[in-house]
């Protein structure tokens, strides 16, 4: 790789928006699940423990059966077995799904470190990138423009997923059961079964997730490879109206700034590295302060979700 | 569609209207008989109301036709043959729909999306374009319309309603019952919609069960009537041959109704007591529920706050509970600004009764004695001076001579409130409010829910605190309970003050304009 001082401080911009596409996408496959399984009015907090129990097993069985796609396929169905976990236990009287989701989420991440102890060693071959920087000659902008296809499918999805949520029969029932269960009884829907395959599909999602970052980028199994990417974006479906669009653009937008503080380091910025590396969180924070209101409830929020109850 | 339906009737062939009968039906609830051998019939292409107080087995007995409850004895016929009606899908096969009291549309989607997705045979994508066309052409044959692309938590309680009823007819719903219809709407909105349901059966479209226990609306309105009364029918028939009084006399039985509670006059010097000047105040969502509502309660007197619920009553009350902050004005007590701090509603002895006492004014799983301490068990003889240490004696002490006082039937002092009923639980909270002086009493719907027997005490207990010298401000949905208890009446219409009237020849058609908002 070039050293970024051949294009000077252009090249902050330029990482920034490299990063947002390469980091985002675990991000965005998260939420999006999570958007999908909070619009049927439950919360699944073990997403974190999904995301790495994703990684750890497309990386698994990426090595064992030498093809990364079937790698990635597993994480979704060991995702989809989590997300199955929670909806059924979640469907019993008295379950709190939120103490549930932790309870998952430890899980999860425990089980992934056991049962990944002997994929640490072996290395394995990272998915493709498909390159649209081949216009350019410059390094950078070559280096930015390897777009992963995890990423492109996830773009795909959130817009899909807006439509779906509106012209969709499986879409409006969702839709339904998240906002007023009651109503969905009535109309003959049963809301428990709608919210474990929601529960389910956003497991798949977040699996799949966690593929991207064994598989692509950081692209090896550790146990610090997740540092809480699943727990985040959890929290920006919140921060994004529970809308999937919004999703995408919070997902890029974390992404970004997580870009931020080696992109600046790359041009001589040393000072303040860890601050920098908080940027995503600190956005986060002052994004909530100030789209938040002491006096009125989250606006679009599910109605039927136990934390906006 | 459904195997046992015969193929559906050419249009504008025979009546469309079903009869609906039910033979000597009995549901017990362990060894509480809720329902003891009714038999009603409803006879196509009328409006047949069934009226009967809280309790009476009403709901019940709807239930039973719509298949949420299997009853024990007794059948429920339709057009003339027995029909097994095992759940709510049976019942709408057979073209039975309910409208019930608690809205069932989902309040985030649009009036569209919820009568598309109310059919049983949504497409897997569903072409809007070609939904609007058949929903709008629907819509052109019926009396009323409704707003398609507004979602339905911004419509208006009256729109709401009309877009449920749509709903049904929409279902090809053939008998149709509506649960207290007219509970959450202006007496306007309450006539319109009744009048265009009785145009409809008469028409022979529909046969419509409404359940209700308002008489005028029997009256107005009904072809037929049933009484129940403790689960059994106790009388009824065409209702051009009852007069108000029969169906008075039905519905309560031989029970005594205290008459009205003796008024005492009014002194004429008395001092303003509370006093709101300009309070606006936001609702959960952020929009203007309170706008600059300003009046003044006085020693000895009732002030009546009139209005449709969701006009503001609930955050009015809110704001003087200190629940929620107005975001303009100040409330003044004795003349001086009002935090609704406890220190201040100790010092100017401020009494509040909220709306659904058990949710607002008490910890369920807490007991009596507990809860009846709430305003007091920091303070000597409850609690030490110094240290906080409590005084169970004297907190239950002080419990048993409220129980005693206000006739709160419960297992003891130390049963948790929670497992009251609901007039006792609004007695219990009563007691405490009204336990010591009270020179300010805020009370909101107190007697909703409850029995005869429980209103009367519950009226007569606020009546005696004006008497008393109390200012009371009277929160209620119900305008009857506001005509006989107040002495001045504010209607209240989209958060501010719409009419202000002397109750004494207070003119009902004036009230219900003002609480439309005209």
């Amino acid at each position: 790789m070039a050293t970024p001082e051949a294009i000077g401080w252009v090249g902050v911009p330029l990482a920034v928006i490299a990063g947002a596409i390469r980091v985002s996408t675990p991000f965005l496959f998260v939420s999006l699940g999570e958007c999908l399984t909070e619009r049927s009015g439950r919360i699944n907090l073990g997403l974190e423990g999904t995301l790495v129990m994703g990684a750890m097993s497309g990386y698994g069985v990426a090595w064992l059966s030498g093809s990364l796609w079937l790698g990635v396929l597993a994480a979704g169905v060991v995702g989809s077995l989590f997300g199955l976990l929670h909806g059924v236990l979640c469907s019993l009287p008295k379950v709190n799904d939120i103490a549930l989701g932790i309870a998952l989420m430890m899980l999860g991440t425990g089980l992934a470190f056991f049962l990944g102890k002997p994929l640490i060693q072996p290395a394995v071959e990272n998915l493709p990138s498909i390159n649209f920087g081949w216009w350019s000659d410059i390094p950078q902008v070559q280096e930015a423009l390897k777009i992963n296809p995890l990423f492109i499918v996830g773009i795909i999805l959130a817009p899909a997923m807006m439509w779906a949520f509106r012209n969709t029969r499986w879409g409006l029932i969702v839709r339904m059961v998240g906002d007023s269960a009651d109503a969905a009884r009535a109309m003959g829907y049963n809301a428990n079964t709608v919210r474990v395959l929601a529960t389910v599909a956003g497991g798949f999602l977040a699996g799949i997730g966690g593929s991207f970052l064994s598989l692509y980028y950081p692209g090896s199994w550790n146990e610090g490879l997740s540092s809480g990417q699943g727990i985040t974006a959890v929290a920006l479906v919140i921060f994004a109206r529970w809308n999937p669009l919004y999703c995408l653009y919070a997902s890029l937008l974390f992404g970004g700034a997580g870009a931020l503080g080696p992109a600046l380091q790359a041009v001589g910025v040393t000072q303040g590295y860890y601050l920098f590396n908080a940027a995503p969180y600190i956005l986060t924070l002052i994004i909530m302060v100030a789209s938040s209101s002491s006096r009125r409830r989250l606006a679009g929020a599910p109605a039927e979700l136990s934390v906006t109850r | 569609m459904n195997a046992i339906l015969p193929p559906p009737p050419p249009e504008a062939a025979a009546p469309r209207a079903l009869s609906v009968e039910t033979v000597s039906i009995t549901k017990r609830f362990g060894s509480f008989t809720a329902l003891d051998a009714v038999s009603i019939r409803i006879r196509p292409g009328t409006v047949h109301a069934l009226l009967g107080e809280n309790g009476a087995g009403k709901s019940t007995l709807v239930k039973c036709i719509m298949g949420y409850y299997r009853p024990d004895e007794g059948s429920v016929v339709v057009e003339d043959r027995e029909r097994e009606i095992g759940n709510p899908r049976d019942a709408h096969a057979l073209g039975l729909g309910m409208v019930y009291q608690h809205f069932t549309l989902v309040p985030s989607m649009t009036v569209l999306e919820n009568l598309v997705m109310a059919r049983a045979d949504v497409p897997a994508i569903i072409d809007w374009a070609a939904e609007r066309r058949v929903m709008e052409e629907f819509l052109s044959r019926m009396p009323f319309g409704v707003p398609l692309d507004r979602p339905v938590a911004l419509l208006a309680a009256g729109e709401k309603q009309k877009a449920e009823i749509l709903k049904q007819l929409y279902l090809d719903s053939r008998f149709l019952i509506l649960d207290e219809p007219t509970s959450v709407l202006t007496p306007g909105e309450a006539d319109e919609i009744l009048g265009l349901i009785r145009k409809m059966a008469a028409a022979g479209d529909i046969t419509v069960l409404i359940i209700t226990h308002k008489f005028r609306e029997v009256t107005a309105f009904a072809d037929d009537v049933s009484v129940l009364r403790r689960g059994k029918l106790v009388g009824g028939g065409s209702v051009a041959d009852l007069g108000i009084d029969d169906l008075a006399q039905l519905m309560i039985g031989a029970k005594e109704v205290a008459g009205s509670v003796s008024r005492l006059a009014a002194p004429a010097d008395a001092h303003t007591r509370l006093e709101l000047k300009g309070i606006c105040a936001e609702d959960d969502s952020g929009t203007d529920a309170l706008r600059e509502v300003s009046f003044a309660v006085k020693a000895g007197e009732i002030v009546g706050i009139a209005g449709v619920s969701g006009n503001g009553q609930i955050q009015l009350v809110e704001v003087l509970a200190g629940q929620r902050k107005a975001s303009a004005g100040e409330v003044l007590v004795h003349g001086e600004k009002f935090g609704a701090t406890r220190e201040e509603t100790r010092r100017h002895r401020m009494a509040l009764l909220p709306e659904e006492p058990l949710r607002n004014a008490s910890v369920a799983r807490m007991s009596v004695a507990e809860n009846m301490a709430f305003r007091r068990f920091d303070t000597p003889p409850f609690s030490s001076r110094r240290g906080g240490w409590l005084s169970r004696k004297a907190i239950r002490e002080a419990a048993l001579a409220l129980i005693e006082r206000y006739n709160v039937k419960t297992q003891g002092p130390d049963a948790a409130i929670g497992t009251l009923s609901g007039g006792n639980v609004q007695r219990a909270i009563l007691g405490r409010e009204l336990g010591e002086a009270v020179d300010i009493l805020v009370v909101a719907n107190p007697v909703f829910g409850l029995d005869f027997a429980a209103v009367a005490e519950i009226h007569g207990q606020i009546m005696a605190a004006r008497n008393r010298g109390a200012a009371v401000l009277l929160v209620s949905e119900d305008l009857d309970e506001l005509l006989e208890l107040s002495d001045r009446l504010l209607v209240m219409s989209d958060g501010a003050i719409a009419l202000e009237v002397p109750t004494a020849g207070a003119d009902r058609v004036a009230i219900g304009r003002a609480m439309a908002g005209h």
